[in-house]
């Protein structure tokens, strides 16, 4: 054997030894990201991170606003670009105008408004900036109605903690949901958009209503906004927990980061 | 390093607890954000400057795929990564396409909402762990004695020396100082690199832009923190490597021993350069 031949075969071996360690952290990382224990513990620190900031900021702490020449030019559409579903499409094919949202669950007067009983009512605009989990950025200005306003005059209970938003998308083969708890509910910037860059919301952003909660990532925006109802429970729906993509994708319900 | 030297053949006392037990843990916690971080990246492979950037409007970097080769694009410049960046075999040989290959992510396989559980959980001990390493060393001296630059080392004749020493090789750590240029790679990574990585990624939650805004301002907009902090997670991994070499270089067993010890055997290398600092 050559010493050419005996040092590939060396390095071969310590590449095999550093690819072989390698891969032996890599499959203990894989081993425990499936671990039930760890998994849990990981979990925890969507809580510790909810807490945290709530801890650091007022609750009505406004999420920065932009000035119109921020918009970005084009924003990009993301998961579902219209509804299918009959009645949708029905609603759609009228220009909403037997589409009614209904406020109802744990509140004391339930509600049932039209789009312009909901236009009618004071309304917020605001430029804000939409993160998507995926890491991009898209700015635009959304008008819309303030939840604050429908969950004071729908009188919700005390005992209530989170408002869900049930859509009339499914994405996949399930029915879009979201949920977010009392004090993003009750944020000034929180609103029920019905308008986009000083149009009606287009049907690929969630016409006829879509959900704005600045402080949370996308999948939080719930579009398509049919039902929303107050809850003490967020288990009884769908998966479990709380959304849509939380169900699905394992994402964490609190999405401020 | 408290050289409490009395004679040449000295034990030196050369790095305090406190230095040995942050290294390890961050070289691990670091290891995991790197590696979950690139998982994230791979959600999205795509850099921007500014508040807003999306698949549209322009990347300055991309790592990406045209289904049958792998690219790197930096600006206009643009590097076929086939089989490692943008498009990659896993291990059962299947093509992925993806930034970065499986056996660089946490976990190996696609998922997003994991990576980020770990990135977010490992994000806590990792800041958690500087800030201590930073209040421990101003406390125990290790800033003032061991990273503080002299004015003394402040010469152009230094540096020249201290780049000429490097490059042919000559590592002179025997007496317990650190030279200029490992001074200002510690203080660099310490206190730039690091808090730079922290920062960035605090300025990327939706929800923190709300409590501190002052934060966006700073970097520029919610995706040039995202492109920086990527920039600074290159610049740790770039000094790991350089680390790495620099400990290879000027006796591996001696410099892995000491910092796990503490203590290190302080007799040969004196002799070869005599120097005292």
């Amino acid at each position: 054997m050559t010493d050419g031949r005996k040092f590939m075969r060396r390095r071969d071996l310590l590449r095999g030894a550093t690819l072989g360690s390698g891969a032996l952290i890599l499959s203990g990382c894989d081993a425990l990201n499936e671990n039930a224990t760890f998994r849990s513990a990981l979990r925890a620190v969507d809580s510790l991170n909810q807490m945290t900031h709530r801890s650091l900021m007022d609750r009505a702490a406004l999420a920065p606003e932009f000035a119109p020449s921020d918009i970005s030019p084009v924003f990009k559409t993301n998961g579902s670009v219209i509804a299918t579903s009959a009645e949708y499409l029905a609603h759609l094919q009228n220009g909403f105008a037997d589409w009614r949202l209904r406020v109802d669950g744990m509140v004391a007067n339930p509600l049932v408004l039209g789009l312009d009983a909901l236009r009618a009512m004071p309304v917020r605009t605001q430029i804000t900036r939409h993160d998507c989990v995926e890491g991009w950025s898209a700015i635009a200005q959304w008008q819309g109605t303030p939840l604050r306003l429908l969950l004071q005059q729908a009188r919700v209970s005390s005992r209530a903690k989170y408002i869900v938003f049930h859509c009339a998308d499914d994405y996949g083969a399930l029915p879009y949901y979201e949920s977010i708890d009392l004090v993003d509910a009750y944020h000034p910037q929180t609103i029920l958009a019905w308008g986009m860059n000083g149009e009606t919301l287009p049907v690929k952003y969630g016409a006829p209503i879509r959900l704005r909660v600045e402080r949370q990532l996308g999948y939080k925006q719930a579009k398509y906004v049919m039902r929303i109802e107050a809850t003490d429970d967020l288990t009884k729906f769908h998966g479990g927990k709380g959304g849509y993509w939380e169900d699905v994708g394992d994402y964490a319900w609190y999405a401020g980061i | 390093m408290d050289a409490t030297q009395s004679g040449a053949q000295d034990v030196v006392k050369r790095h305090h607890i406190l230095t040995r037990i942050w290294h390890w843990l961050n070289a691990i916690f670091a290891t995991i954000l790197l590696m979950s971080g690139l998982m994230i990246f791979n959600a999205h492979p795509q850099l921007y400057w500014g508040e807003f950037g999306a698949r549209g409007d322009y990347a300055w970097l991309q790592i990406d795929d045209t289904r049958t080769t792998g690219f790197v694009r930096i600006g206009s410049a643009r590097v076929e990564t086939t089989g490692v960046l943008g498009l990659s075999l896993d291990s059962k040989d299947k093509v992925r396409r993806v930034a970065f290959p499986g056996w660089a992510t946490i976990p190996t396989h696609y998922s997003l909402a994991a990576a980020r559980r770990w990135h977010f959980a490992f994000a806590w001990l990792f800041a958690l762990g500087l800030t201590a390493f930073m209040l421990g060393s101003l406390v125990n001296g290790h800033i003032r004695k061991d990273l503080h630059v002299r004015r003394a080392e402040w010469s152009v004749a230094n540096i020249w020396k201290d780049i000429k020493n490097h490059a042919q090789l000559r590592f002179n750590h025997a007496h317990g100082t650190y030279n200029i240029l490992q001074k200002l790679a510690y203080i660099g990574l310490i206190f730039v690199v690091l808090p730079t990585m922290i920062l960035t990624g605090i300025t990327m939650s939706p929800a923190l832009n709300a409590a501190w805004p002052w934060l966006l301002d700073l970097f520029g907009g919610r995706q040039s923190a995202r492109s920086l902090h990527f920039i600074a997670a290159a610049m740790m991994a770039l000094f790991v490597v350089i680390h790495l070499v620099m400990v290879l270089l000027s006796g591996p067993i001696k410099g892995v021993r000491s910092m796990i010890t503490g203590r290190h055997a302080a007799t040969s290398e004196l002799g070869q350069d005599g120097e005292r600092p």
